[in-house]
């Protein structure tokens, strides 16, 4: 998958558990909880969202790494094992 | 499932000795009045939270000190000693009596986990004014409606959160004077101020006014099953039962750290975040960012965390990282585990055990008792599911209602409403401005809790669930009225009935079930609007997480949406006998 992919997948997660949120309008290296008000809930359906969508599997002691749009994309391409560069 | 548990023993001998070493002998010699003699008291007769909490303390050894150590999201540290909590209390005293704002007034905080808050809690009571604690992560609208309820003189918050969740409804909160901001430097929108000048103005002496020690110092908001929520009074002289309990329930020692991690915003937060360790005269810690495993099990190896008091959710996310979080560190600091919010699974109490070596000790108690009622003790066999046992000075019963009343259940293992003999000092005194509501808590000399329990026959309580329809979820009590008003506002929403999902992290999470107007298609894109919709009013803590349509609701002859219907459905329960379950709101 290329980061656009995934940049839209770690967005469609979010639009699911935060509908309210102005995802146009969100810097990606925000702090998403802050940014988009997510609860601890909140933040556990955005992972496992992810999980769903992309079939990879998210430790709890990783979430850590998913805290921004753009740390979010960047741990996924890892796990995916996709090439970075190439398609930024 | 009662005894599908092995209880838990405790060994003959502590490194640390519990502070109630025997259950039957610490009841037995247990009063109220002896508890408050282990307080100071006003220089000049009277009792203030303050005062014990804090400035007996700075005029002991105990000045130096460190009463609260704050943690700030990305890294930052710092200290509160008893001495400068004292100084800067007695600031925020001062500045809010050059605004005016004094006995009997209330100041409403909606802040992030920052030292600001104990400081206005302080200073609040300090000048004799009433702290009302909102959680940061209500929407709008039950701002709004706690605010108006209780009427806010004063707010105290951040530039943001008043941009996006007060500003909006300033309007309509005419009776509100001040707003103070703690992070503006000089340039506050309008209508508010910023904290900084007005503080640095301020002197740091402060003598306590006389304080009665039944003076209205706190409102807690909480949520029925019908209405508005309800503002539980609290006074000076719960401080006493914050006192008994930190020593006798979580079993704090002098010179203890201690880690209440719920927030302020919350009854648990303010009790235990706030008044009850300041008050035994511990070290708090003050975490700013929200839960996050590695964070956390970093935080109780680096500060040496010896007591820790958390919420079934926050465990049983824990035990989705697996032992392996809390293996590698070092806790040897850690001797006493706590929860409370909700039921702890006895799973849950268990993994403590598999995880930190210790076992957690259930609570239970809610907003209208002020402090914790029943527990687990540090130094008695536990028994896993079961919230313990009531604290010295506190008689519970299980109790049936009748025509005329209530009548106590003796037999044990019976299930019935859970209640208690009033008198304690941290009972609320009623329900702001709403002497109806607050008579139909009290029968036959008993305060019904509205909790559904039995008793064992060696005294243990174990929850069943909730005589109303009030939702439990992640420690929150949501009142399914204030989700179904806020969906109502939406011009497709006809009907909506709210139940509490049994989930199995946060006990339960809060589902709606919504009629819609002609005209309108149950479609996915209307489903994800209607939880935008309630998001932006009630906030991510309160919103419905889960929308389904129905073409109409199933209502009583009387015309009120049958939630327990609705739940039943929802969980594939035979629907026959649950139309005649009434709550006590319902009911009256």
């Amino acid at each position: 998958m290329t980061r656009d992919e995934i940049r839209r997948a770690v967005l469609a997660a979010l639009a699911h558990v935060a509908p309210d949120a102005d995802l146009a309008a969100l810097d990606p290296r925000a702090d998403l909880r802050e940014a988009l008000d997510l609860d601890s809930m909140d933040f556990l359906n955005f992972v496992l969202a992810l999980h769903e969508a992309l079939h990879v599997e998210i430790a709890e002691r990783e979430y850590r790494a998913f805290s921004t749009v753009e740390d979010a994309i960047d741990a996924l391409l890892a796990k995916l094992g996709a090439k970075t560069a190439d398609h930024a | 499932m009662r005894e599908t548990r092995p209880r838990i023993g405790k060994p003959r001998a502590f490194a640390v000795a519990p502070n109630l070493a025997d259950y039957a002998a610490a009841r037995a010699r247990f009063s109220w009045d002896e508890a408050r003699r282990a307080l100071a008291g006003l220089p000049g007769g009277g009792l203030n939270i303050a005062h014990e909490a804090v400035d007996r303390h700075a005029a002991s050894a105990l000045r130096d000190r460190v009463a609260i150590r704050w943690l700030g999201k990305h890294g930052a540290v710092v200290d509160y000693t008893y001495g400068r909590l004292a100084a800067e209390s007695n600031r925020f005293a001062n500045a809010l009596g050059a605004l005016g704002v004094g006995k009997g007034d209330r100041l409403f905080a909606l802040l992030p986990r920052l030292p600001a808050l104990h400081l206005a809690a302080l200073g609040a009571w300090k000048r004799g004014a009433v702290f009302c604690p909102l959680f940061s992560a209500f929407g709008p609208e039950p701002i709004r409606a706690r605010m108006a309820l209780g009427g806010a003189r004063a707010l105290v918050t951040t530039l943001a959160l008043y941009r996006k969740k007060v500003a909006p409804i300033r309007d309509a909160l005419p009776a509100l004077e001040h707003v103070l901001l703690v992070d503006a430097d000089g340039a506050a929108p309008p209508g508010t101020r910023a904290l900084g000048p007005l503080f640095a103005a301020a002197s740091d002496a402060f003598t306590i006014p006389p304080t009665d020690r039944e003076d209205l110092a706190l409102l807690h908001f909480t949520s029925g099953t019908t209405g508005a929520p309800k503002g539980a009074m609290h006074v000076h002289d719960a401080v006493v039962a914050h006192h008994a309990t930190g020593r006798l329930a979580l079993d704090l020692h002098d010179g203890d750290v201690f880690w209440c991690t719920a927030d302020p915003g919350w009854v648990t937060g303010t009790s235990y975040g706030i008044i009850a360790p300041l008050a035994c005269g511990v070290t708090l810690i003050l975490d700013e960012a929200e839960f996050e495993a590695e964070r956390w099990m970093a935080i109780l190896e680096r500060e040496r965390v010896n007591v820790w008091y958390t919420a079934p959710t926050a465990i049983r996310m824990l035990m989705r990282a697996g032992v392996e979080v809390a293996r590698g560190r070092d806790l040897r600091a850690l001797r006493f585990l706590s929860s409370v919010g909700e039921p702890l699974n006895p799973e849950a109490v268990a993994w403590g055990v598999e995880a930190f070596g210790l076992p957690f000790h259930d609570n239970w108690w809610q907003t209208e008792t002020g402090g914790i009622m029943i527990a687990n003790f540090a130094a008695e066999e536990i028994r896993p599911g079961s919230m313990g046992r009531p604290l010295p000075g506190i008689d519970a019963a299980i109790v049936r209602r009748t025509d005329g009343g209530v009548e106590p259940i003796d037999e044990p293992d019976v299930e019935g409403e859970l209640a208690l003999a009033p008198g304690w000092p941290s009972m609320f005194r009623g329900y702001f401005g709403d002497p109806t509501r607050t008579a139909r808590c009290f029968a036959g000399g008993w305060y019904l809790t509205g909790d559904l329990a039995c008793r064992d026959r060696d005294g243990y309580f174990w929850f069943v669930g909730r005589a109303d329809d009030v939702i439990k979820s992640a420690g929150h009590l949501i009142g399914p009225f204030e989700v179904e008003s806020a969906l109502l506002e939406h011009p497709a929403v006809a009907e909506a009935g709210v139940i509490g999902k049994p989930d199995p992290l946060a006990m339960e999470v809060v589902k709606a079930f919504v009629a819609l107007k002609p005209g309108f298609a149950p479609t996915e894109e209307l489903r994800r609007e209607l939880i935008a919709f309630s998001r932006q009013r009630l906030g991510p803590a309160v919103a419905p997480r889960e929308i389904a349509f129905s073409p109409s609701l199933p209502r009583t002859r009387s015309g009120k949406i049958m939630r327990r219907l609705l739940r039943a459905r929802e969980l594939g329960l035979p629907e026959g006998d649950v139309s005649t379950l009434e709550g006590r709101d319902d009911a009256a």
